[in-house]
């Protein structure tokens, strides 16, 4: 037990310990003037909860887990086909199955961590180094199952997600550059594809994609929370409007404040400067994992340490971009700072996993 | 250990240190993309914030008010409100049209029109939807801030006419800023700003407009003003003050009522205008709030003209009042001797055509030419003093041009001449038109105020008073055209005789005891014997009266036009004959002023009128 705490990765910790405060303080920012106040307090509550399933779960070995990969997928499958069946909507997407007691459980963040597992599986399976077709053809198909039931909720952005986990895995078990290219091409091939079949999206989705194309032309809509976002960030300037001060922030411009845009009023209170803070520790999150890969007792646990580290990193990129305008609105939350139970409980778990290797590698 | 995993410890160093490097770069990426917002553009943000969260909220400047001489209210400003629709978010405001059509009771088409009309206007510019908001409409807009960000209200100060028809067209009315005033206006002006547009409202719109005061407010994102960081008051415009006496307005108001015409009442020694009547007219409370097109159509297109202001627009043939004038030019320009007298039969013939009397008068003087009103005795006059004798008495007496009171749009009225006939019609003057203009008929066109204007001139020596509405009006001229004192004697006498002398053509009908009340009929037809005879009809004459008081040096002078009224003696005269009775009365209560039927005439002499009119 000893060793267990000993081997722990407190610089980790430390870091996600960073990064946790100054979401709660800005959460606190945000909210405290409004008929949301104690917000803060809802979060940490779901940071401690988080903090006890990441050590209940790093108790467990991988290996384990990793046996039960099959399993595991059906059964991630399973509630995502219930989830549409019965699941519950909120903000125009059925996302949410009720845990009773007003919590809600996102059940797509559960299937994050499933393509995980079952990715450091099939990946840890391939035994050359390269990466053959029918493996990669095996792998795409995996995901895109889940991702497809997930754009039908619909929820762009955890489907997404769950991409990023494929990429990292193919390029770690070296995929073929050709294979890379013509992967490129197919997604570049399917953009006007997609263009073309817009019509069959849901409307929310259209309105994103003309909004993002065409911000100035609907202000009240997602073109407008962009060019809202973007006017807190670029008033924030270098300093800062100074902790509860921001008037985008404060007045409620920046829309769900708290949440997905927390990164725009924290850029607007906490300037430049706290950017500059709160991107080093995501970036210092970043290497740390990819350090643990790095020392990763075997392969397997090296894709799983690397597939939470694709989510984490992706999550971040895309949240940071939409946060300036780079990227449309799809509501991938910041992780960690962002206010939300199942992600932060998500981002816990996945450490978990990535403890549970970091301490697999001392075990033989 | 799983079956599948066989302790395979290669990792791929080289691809995991690749994440690294290109973690890194994206890291980079996106602080160079906040630093390109937060300090490159942080200038452009920060103001951009600073209009999100500050919304600038006119306050209308309340219009000054309008008081009578004795500080009574005509006209004031009360607060009211606007709903305003906000265009800047033109997928928003067409999803609210409905809701608006349903909650606010404005048609579809309406909003439409209107903001179509607002088209090019910036897209800032919020268009105005109701002027006038009911309590109804502003807890609709009040209960709908957060699901129709795109109302708005505004405080505005809307104009209350508390008289409704009285005074309207002296006073005129209020409207919307029009866009060529606007281009005019240097920027001072702003769309749907209301200025005067007519009367006294536009004459002295710069005195009764304020300067409009501006709310600096923190408005959340909904709009919502949550703090208030600056308040520049609206400075209020200023209260004029008018010439106009209340209670003699009213009287005059009272007379006309069913009559067509106009009517002014003048303080003779300074030109303060006491009362000004025109009939039919408008009530200037259907202007506060914006007028619908189609009564503003109605309104300009009635033939009976109720936007004209016939006391100074008005430009009609002044009958034998013009008879005032003959006199005076006979007795000073000595063409004719004062003692000359005339065989009156009832008609007489000039250049081979008959030209009409009322009456048979028999021999008639001066004084008898004027108190009967006798046209054959002005037909000889006219014909021996010549037009352009008569239009240059006419002229020097203020007729043909106008009289400088303070409002818009006077009309000069017509003097003709030789040389106007030549200039105008490119032929010589038939000295046939001449006899007609002798009493008042023919090309000569005055306006009621130029009458009112000329009698008091005649009766005060020559002193032309500038008639004026402005209480304290500075630059208000007195000019002088002399006028000898043997002249003024007896014209004055002469139109004594008109009210006090049985054979006056008011038959001692309007009399006033103790007042030395003078004046002058007029009996103008509208067309010429020959046109009603042609035509086969009779057009009923205008009636006009120019009364004054005291007989020498007059204190107020009243002219009325009774238009198809018949004989002035019956329409016009009793009119001024209230106006002038209630102005004494006023002035001594304890006067007995009955109006004292086939009554000696009263004495010049009378001790109290005589101090009346002294040193006045």
């Amino acid at each position: 037990m000893n060793e267990h705490v000993h081997d722990f990765d407190w610089l980790l910790l430390a870091i996600v310990g960073a990064i946790c405060a100054m979401g709660v303080a800005e959460i606190y920012s945000s909210t405290h003037a409004s008929g949301m106040a104690g917000m803060q307090y809802r979060q940490l509550v779901w940071i401690g909860v988080g903090l006890i399933g990441m050590f209940l779960i790093s108790r467990i070995d991988y290996h384990t887990l990793l046996d039960q990969a099959l399993p595991l997928y059906v059964f991630g499958i399973i509630i995502l086909v219930i989830v549409l069946g019965i699941g519950h909507s909120r903000f125009g997407a059925k996302r949410w199955v009720s845990l009773g007691g007003g919590f809600n459980l996102q059940v797509s963040e559960l299937m994050k961590l499933i393509i995980i597992i079952v990715l450091a599986r099939y990946f840890s399976e391939v035994r050359t180094d390269r990466l053959s077709l029918t493996d990669l053809a095996k792998v795409v198909l995996l995901t895109l199952v889940p991702v497809g039931l997930i754009l039908k909720q619909p929820d762009l952005g955890t489907a997404m997600v769950l991409v990023p986990v494929l990429v990292m895995g193919a390029i770690l078990a070296g995929i073929e550059w050709k294979h890379a290219a013509v992967g490129v091409v197919l997604l570049g091939l399917l953009i006007p594809v997609a263009w073309h079949l817009r019509t069959h999206l849901k409307p929310y989705q259209q309105q994103r994609i003309e909004t993002f194309l065409h911000p100035e032309e609907d202000q009240r809509g997602a073109g407008y929370q962009i060019l809202q976002s973007q006017i807190a960030v670029g008033s924030g300037g270098f300093w800062g409007k100074g902790f509860g001060k921001g008037s985008q922030n404060q007045l409620g411009f920046v829309p769900v404040r708290y949440s997905d845009f927390i990164l725009a009023a924290l850029a607007e209170e906490q300037g430049f400067i706290g950017v500059c803070v709160v991107l080093l520790l995501y970036l210092g999150l970043i290497l740390r994992l990819v350090d643990n890969a790095q020392k990763a007792k075997d392969k397997a646990g090296m894709y799983v340490v690397m597939g939470v580290t694709a989510i984490l990193g992706f999550h971040v990129l895309v949240n940071a971009s939409m946060v300036i305008g780079y990227m449309p609105v799809t509501g991938i939350p910041l992780p960690l700072m962002s206010y939300g139970g199942s992600a932060t409980a998500f981002v816990f778990l996945a450490l978990g996993l990535v403890m549970n290797v970091r301490m697999g590698r001392f075990v033989n | 250990m799983a079956p599948w995993t066989v302790n395979d410890t290669k990792i791929p160093q080289g691809r995991l240190a690749l994440v690294s490097y290109l973690s890194v770069g994206l890291v980079i990426i996106l602080l160079i993309g906040f630093w390109k917002l937060q300090v490159v553009q942080s200038g452009h943000f920060a103001d951009l914030a600073e209009r999100n969260r500050i919304r600038y909220i006119p306050i209308i400047a309340p219009r000054g008010a309008m008081l009578d001489r004795e500080g009574r209210v005509l006209v004031d400003s009360y607060p009211s409100f606007s709903i305003l629709l906000l265009r800047d978010q033109p997928k928003l405001l067409a999803k609210s049209l409905p809701q608006i059509e349903d909650g606010l009771g404005i048609s579809r088409e309406d909003l439409q029109t209107q903001l179509d009309a607002a088209r090019d206007e910036p897209k800032f510019e919020p268009v105005v939807i109701k002027p006038a908001a009911s309590e109804a409409d502003i807890a609709f807009v009040e209960s709908h801030r957060a699901d129709l960000p795109v109302l708005e209200l505004m405080m505005v100060q809307r104009r209350r006419y508390p008289h409704g028809e009285m005074l309207a067209n002296t006073i005129g009315y209020v409207g919307e800023v029009s866009p060529k005033e606007l281009d005019r206006s240097d920027g001072r002006y702003r769309p749907g700003d209301i200025v005067g547009k007519a009367g006294l409202e536009r004459e002295y719109n710069s005195t009764l407009e304020g300067t409009d005061g501006m709310r600096r407010v923190v408005v959340n994102s909904v709009g919502k003003p949550v703090r208030t960081l600056e308040d520049i008051q609206a400075l209020p415009g200023k209260p004029i003050q008018l010439t106009i006496d209340y209670d003699l307005q009213s009287i005059a108001d009272a007379d006309f009522a069913g009559k067509e015409g106009a009517l002014i009442a003048m303080d003779a020694r300074n030109g303060e205008v006491l009362a000004m009547v025109s009939r039919p007219t408008f009530n200037p409370n259907d202007f506060a709030v914006r007028i619908p097109n189609k009564e503003w159509q109605q309104l300009n297109s009635d033939p009976e003209t109720p936007l004209l202001n016939r006391a100074i627009q008005a430009q009609l043939a002044p009958g034998s009042v013009f008879k005032v004038v003959m006199a005076t030019a006979m007795l000073e320009s000595k063409a004719i001797p004062a003692s000359y007298k005339v065989y009156c039969p009832g008609y007489a013939s000039f250049y081979g055509r008959v030209f009409h009397c009322d009456h048979a008068h028999g021999e008639v003087d001066l004084h008898k030419a004027i108190v009967a009103s006798c046209d054959v005795y002005f037909y000889n006059v006219g014909k021996l003093l010549g037009i352009d004798r008569i239009s240059y008495y006419a002229k020097a007496l203020g007729l043909g041009h106008l009289s400088g009171i303070d409002l818009p749009s006077e009309e000069p009225g017509l003097v003709p001449s030789e040389a106007w006939v030549e200039r105008v019609y490119h032929h010589k003057w038939y000295p046939g038109s001449t006899i007609s203009v002798a009493i008042g008929q023919g090309a000569v066109m005055v306006t009621p105020i130029q009458l009112a204007r000329m009698v008091a001139a005649v009766a005060s020596g020559g002193k032309l008073v500038q008639p004026h509405l402005l209480k304290d009006d500075t630059e208000v001229k007195t000019t002088s055209f002399p006028i000898s004192d043997d002249t003024v004697e007896q014209v004055t006498q002469g139109m004594y005789g008109v009210v006090n002398e049985p054979d006056g053509t008011t038959s001692g009908l309007v009399k006033l005891k103790n007042i030395e009340f003078c004046g002058k009929t007029g009996t103008a037809q509208t067309m010429g014997f020959d046109l009603q005879n042609r035509l086969g009809k009779h057009l009923k004459e205008n009636g006009w009266f120019v009364g004054y008081a005291p007989r020498r040096n007059p204190e107020i002078v009243v002219a009325a036009l009774v238009q198809k009224g018949g004989w002035g003696s019956t329409s016009a005269a009793p009119i001024v004959r209230d106006v002038v009775k209630a102005y004494y009365y006023k002035k001594y209560p304890q006067l007995e002023i009955a109006t004292a039927q086939n009554t000696k005439p009263a004495a010049p002499a009378d001790p109290l009128v005589a101090r009346v009119g002294a040193h006045q």
